[in-house]
């Protein structure tokens, strides 16, 4: 890894479309939706720069459908919105994923259901983790913790998204996405890899037609192309799981939270430390795949208190993952309320 | 001896799936003859529909993709910008382009996409058993218009190649029909010329092809012919709108 500048402060969201540009990603359309319309602004005299293609789409389903387009064309695509954007984007996520075609797609995650509020939130972890649109699929979902992590989990979701040819979600939140921090680029040869493209439509020249299609009519051929995409995500699963550990060796309760939460969840552990309680912490980075390791090699005795902006969604996640179930706790704020240092901290002692 | 007629090239030599009188056959034909005669086989980029043309790309002998109901514009708006020394090109039904694809299709018209757009206007659903689409004739009976298309209740057939003609970014327009020998040649007359279109960056060009259905209009492959020519070019007019 080569430091190419000084640190720039600039907002998360323009960290994701600056790590975009820098892994080689020269095609974007989205839709404005609060509170990302930074990263479209961004990439709208950013792009023309890098000699890649901008379009501000008409509707949320039109610029999902451009990604399947540019990406079947070969390109290194991004989309981005927020929640009720991304609910629209669903069907076309299928598409992409059923098609076996690399995007990088990104949700600066708001209030819901509904139209909900422009508050930050982490209640579409579900829709991210869990397929979203229709049919037996997955996306790997990264999920960065600051505006530095979002800059290198760009460029990491679209090297996944080339060598798996499979969608990746950046899920990230409103604080995320709005807040400054210091940014250093770098200039990774791991991102420098073009990967072969002889799926891509090109033209048929010198060879065989290449058509890029989710459709499988006839009898049995879609349950084997199925089966194809599972072995796919069992390798991305027993590969790619990501995660942060602290103070994991002694820890006798484990605080489990991800994006903007861990960081402030992170800011509690200090303070639990400090006071003497054996309190420790995992952030997993890959949403989906799950990060399931991190939990089994705890002892059994070990105590979780997972900590969501949302009612409850990661929680179910951590449940599948542990041997005993009732070992795990859940603190949660929904529809724009964040759990704050002090409020985990109260739990963690109430747990004792 | 002279050969003045072969098989296309850029079109497969087997059977098609589609019913006997239907239109798509003659449309994905000439198609491939003009993709044939431009000489572009090996630079041409197809869009699949979602409808009775939504496997067209086991016929046509050139890459292609498909596209989620009515977003085929979306996608080929994105090849051709991500390759524009490409020819690319969408094939849709009155359901894909005029109703769930309306946005799609009037923004990248209206953005001047230099794009080429094949438009198959038989009235009705096909691929989903003859429901009504948004150019059924006012009084003609679907499956989900059982006594006749009324405005009072489901509104007017569309005409939405008069409406794209209004649109700055459009080029070329004009509406054929397969009602005979004739009309097909006229219509060969009008892809070529949206293909050349593109081929020399003029821009947004589209065919829209008054084409049969007898299964589902409940008419012989016959009648059909009569009934394009006597009722549907009563509504939709042919000839060049821009």
């Amino acid at each position: 890894m080569k430091r190419t500048a000084d640190k720039i402060l600039i907002t998360g969201n323009e960290a994701i479309a600056e790590g975009a540009l820098d892994a080689g990603c020269r095609f974007y359309s989205g839709y404005p939706i609060t509170p990302q319309n930074e990263i479209p602004a961004y990439m709208s005299w950013r792009m023309p720069q890098e000699g890649g293609v901008f379009i501000q789409a008409e509707s949320e389903l039109s610029a999902i459908n451009m990604l399947f387009g540019a990406s079947a064309a070969g390109a290194r695509v991004m989309t981005s919105s927020s929640s009720p954007g991304v609910s629209l984007k669903q069907e076309g996520i299928s598409y992409i994923a059923g098609a076996e075609l690399p995007a990088v797609i990104v949700n600066i995650m708001r209030g819901g259901p509904g139209l909900g509020n422009i508050w930050p939130s982490q209640a579409d972890y579900f829709q991210a983790t869990k397929g979203g649109g229709h049919g037996d699929y997955h996306m790997i979902v990264l999920a960065p913790a600051s505006v530095q992590e979002a800059y290198a989990l760009v460029k990491e979701g679209f090297y996944l998204a080339d060598k798996y040819r499979t969608p990746v979600m950046i899920l990230g939140d409103g604080i995320l996405g709005q807040m400054m921090e210091p940014l250093l680029k770098t200039d990774d040869r791991k991102y420098k890899k073009e990967f072969k493209k002889g799926w891509a439509l090109t033209g048929a020249k010198g060879r065989p037609p290449n058509i890029a299609k989710s459709f499988y009519m006839n009898e049995g051929v879609l349950e084997k192309f199925n089966l194809k995409l599972q072995k796919k995500y069992s390798s991305i699963q027993s590969r790619e799981e990501r995660w942060e550990g602290l103070f994991l060796k002694d820890a006798k309760v484990v605080l489990v939270a991800y994006g903007t939460m861990a960081r402030i969840a992170k800011a509690a552990l200090q303070v639990l430390r400090k006071s003497g309680i054996k309190a420790g912490l995992i952030r997993p980075i890959t949403l989906w795949p799950f990060p399931k390791k991190a939990f089994n090699t705890r002892a059994p005795k070990t105590r979780y208190l997972v900590i969501e902006m949302s009612y409850g969604q990661m929680v179910e996640d951590v449940m599948l993952s542990v041997s005993d179930k009732k070992k795990v706790s859940f603190l949660g704020r929904s529809g724009g309320g964040v759990p704050s240092e002090e409020d985990i901290i109260k739990r963690v002692k109430s747990l004792r | 001896m002279n050969k003045i007629y072969a098989h296309p090239e850029s079109l497969r030599d087997i059977s098609t799936h589609y019913c006997p009188g239907c239109g798509h056959g003659t449309a994905h034909r000439l198609i491939c003859e003009v993709v044939d005669e431009l000489g572009i086989r090996e630079r041409v980029i197809g869009v699949a529909p979602v409808g009775c043309a939504v496997i067209a790309y086991d016929y046509w002998d050139f890459d292609c993709s498909e596209a989620a109901h009515g977003r085929a514009l979306a996608v080929a708006t994105a090849i051709k910008r991500v390759r524009p020394q490409n020819i690319v090109f969408t094939y849709q039904g009155d359901g894909d382009l005029a109703a769930i694809g309306t946005n799609e299709t009037i923004h990248a018209a209206n953005r001047g996409e230099n794009l080429t757009v094949i438009f198959i206007n038989n009235a009705i659903y096909g691929m989903t058993g003859g429901q009504m689409a948004p150019t059924t004739l006012l009084g003609q009976k679907t499956a989900t218009t059982p006594s006749g298309r009324d405005a009072r209740l489901q509104g007017y057939p569309l005409k939405i190649s008069e409406l794209l003609a209004k649109l700055a970014g459009v080029k070329y327009v004009e509406r054929t029909s397969f009602d005979s020998p004739a009309g097909i040649m006229k219509a060969k007359a009008a892809i070529r010329q949206a293909f050349k279109n593109q081929v020399e960056g003029v821009g947004f060009s589209l065919v829209e092809i008054l084409s049969p259905c007898p299964t589902y209009w409940g008419l012989t492959p016959q009648q059909s012919l009569t009934w394009i020519k006597d009722v549907m070019e009563k509504e939709f007019p042919l000839g060049r709108l821009k």
